[in-house]
């Protein structure tokens, strides 16, 4: 911006018309692989995918266009589909909660006066290395019933010994719990959040003699607001998105208690050869989220503070 | 950094949360380590030993006769760079044209790239299968490098922030002597922006080197495998067979290249991640 208006005026109006042409060129030569990469990896996709989800398509045989048959099907005669929502709301909200909840405690702590806050946050951050195809392994492991490291360690305090993944009610809790594992990197945006808030509020305020909690609820907290709800809605658009964990630690099971969304859309698409009945799953879950963020942000203007922000 | 009092009675407290919350970080992977070097037998036993009587490095060894884990690491490696490389080379230059060159359409495209960040791959996952069929690319690289180089949304809004704190005047300077903007890029934005350039290059290694989705929707052939979908297949196998330690020992070397790479750019790493976090 500043370059055109400085040549602008250095240059006369014919070589400033030539200067936007001449930008306009280099803007989208640049742009190039973003408009090729929108069409061919984003748009015709998209595209294709609704066009799917009103279709029967095994993709060896020619799609056979059915109109709403699959999203029909999809909430009347599939008992599955159900299943599926309700495992991947569970895992998602009490997942979300927990680790945005966790995470902003261990800011809150590493942010107080202690020694060791790097040593500290390298630790909390090496689980966020560990590929999801290496944790779902370790995990399986460290909740092997009988040689696993958990049983191990409640059977040595007395405690009874857990089913874990393999119980059809502990089995979501195991995973959030292993989620938990990877908050690392929400603590560490929360960590620098927290790092952001302007000293002389905090210092204003003890002069005051403002409590520890009256500084949280009426400077840490609104100063968080943005943060937290940039967490929540990056962590319910991965909740919606898990696959890895359950396909390898436990397929769906037991007794389909860990049916995760995209487990179920993904065997309908590639064990079942329904690609337009799973399309139109893609098509629901994509709505879903964007309803979900949509309703998250609308209701945030009552609770996100923005710095510089006059109406709160 | 001058950070905010705690009371007194509180800091005992903070310490005991913080080092038990370390433990369950760390004691996990300690738990790993220790299995990668035991034998099967061992990692078996009732009560169960807390470390292995003699180290089984050869563990690690055998590991590659089991599964061919050298070609594996080849093939990952392969497809690493090209992400990379097409991560840094796209990324910086649109990331300089929304950062540097007034044309029109500009702010609707940036929004577009913008929104893409927020699109779920589970609605693409099925439309870009049946495309890279039609295109024969299936049980090739192609679906797992080329989208590379047609720039992420994520990391253009990274370095469009990032160029926009280069004063203006470098761009001006330059321009003024007849160098156009690609050149400007090249011998001027580039070199100047070699953190945000690491930032993009360390987060595109560690994604693809991580993936496990798209090798495992795109190869069949097991030559072709990487690192996560040979691990998949030891854990399908082996793990049936009680052969724990090779998946361990396995593991072990997949997170070693990713922790190395941590240590050693540390400080580039928190940037971007709170770079990502506080903006977006």
């Amino acid at each position: 911006m500043a370059r055109s208006s400085f040549l602008a005026t250095m240059l006369r109006p014919r070589r400033a018309r030539f200067l936007s042409r001449y930008n306009n060129f280099w803007g989208w030569l640049f742009l190039t692989p973003v408009v090729l990469g929108l069409s061919l990896w984003v748009a015709f996709p998209l595209g294709l995918s609704l066009f799917t989800s009103f279709a029967k398509w095994d993709l060896i045989t020619a799609p056979v266009f059915v109109g709403f048959k699959n999203y029909i099907d999809m909430f009347t005669s599939d008992p599955l589909f159900w299943q599926a929502v309700v495992v991947t709301l569970y895992y998602t909200v009490a997942g979300v909660s927990l680790q945005v909840i966790l995470a902003f405690l261990a800011a809150l702590l590493l942010n107080a006066r202690v020694r060791g806050v790097k040593a500290f946050r390298t630790m909390f951050y090496l689980p966020s290395l560990v590929p999801v195809i290496v944790s779902s392994a370790l995990w399986m492991w460290l909740y092997n019933p009988q040689f696993g490291l958990f049983n191990v360690l409640l059977i040595s305090l007395g405690l009874p010994p857990q089913k874990w993944v393999f119980g059809i009610q502990t089995v979501i809790p195991s995973l959030i719990l292993m989620s938990v594992w990877g908050i690392g990197n929400i603590i560490i945006v929360f960590l620098a959040g927290l790092q952001d808030i302007p000293k002389e509020l905090m210092e204003a305020a003890a002069i005051d003699g403002g409590s520890a909690f009256h500084r949280f609820r009426h400077i840490i907290l609104p100063f968080m607001t943005p943060t937290i709800l940039y967490n929540v809605v990056i962590g319910i658009i991965g909740g919606f998105q898990t696959f890895t964990q359950p396909y390898i630690m436990t397929n769906g099971g037991p007794a389909n208690a860990s049916l995760f969304y995209v487990l179920h859309l993904y065997r309908q698409a590639f064990l079942f050869a329904k690609m337009g009945y799973a399309s139109a799953m893609a098509w629901f879950v994509f709505i879903a989220t964007g309803v979900v963020s949509i309703i998250i942000f609308r209701t945030s203007t009552w609770w996100v503070f923005y710095q510089g922000d006059t109406r709160k | 950094m001058r950070r905010w009092k705690t009371g007194p009675d509180f800091r005992l407290l903070a310490y005991v949360l913080l080092i038990g919350f370390s433990l369950f970080c760390v004691f996990p992977l300690i738990w790993l380590i220790r299995s990668s070097l035991m034998t099967s037998r061992e990692m078996f036993t009732l009560p169960p030993r807390l470390l292995p009587a003699a180290l089984q490095w050869n563990n690690y060894l055998d590991l590659f006769h089991v599964v061919p884990f050298g070609r594996y690491f080849l093939n990952t490696l392969v497809i690493v760079i090209l992400n990379v490389v097409g991560a840094v080379m796209s990324n910086s230059l649109i990331g300089y044209a929304f950062a540097r060159i007034r044309f029109r359409g500009r702010t609707i495209m940036y929004g577009i790239c913008m929104a893409t960040i927020m699109l779920p791959q589970t609605v693409t996952m099925i439309p870009l299968f049946i495309e890279w069929k039609l295109f024969h690319g299936i049980n090739t690289y192609a679906p797992l490098t080329v989208l590379a180089f047609f720039g992420n949304g994520f990391y253009i809004f990274m370095l469009h922030q990032f160029f926009k704190t280069i004063p203006i005047e470098y761009d001006e300077a330059a321009f003024v002597d007849g160098v156009n903007h690609f050149q400007i890029v090249i011998r001027i934005i580039a070199p100047m922006s070699k953190p945000a350039l690491a930032v993009v290059a360390i987060f595109s290694f560690l994604t693809s080197w991580n993936d496990f989705f798209g090798p495992f929707l795109y190869l069949n052939d097991q030559r072709k495998y990487t690192l996560s979908l040979g691990l998949k297949y030891l854990i399908s196998g082996y793990s049936v067979m009680g052969q724990w330690q090779f998946l361990m020992a396995a593991s072990v070397l997949i997170v070693l290249p990713v922790a190395l790479l941590f240590f050693i750019t540390q400080r580039y790493f928190i940037q971007g991640l709170t770079m990502g976090g506080l903006k977006g």
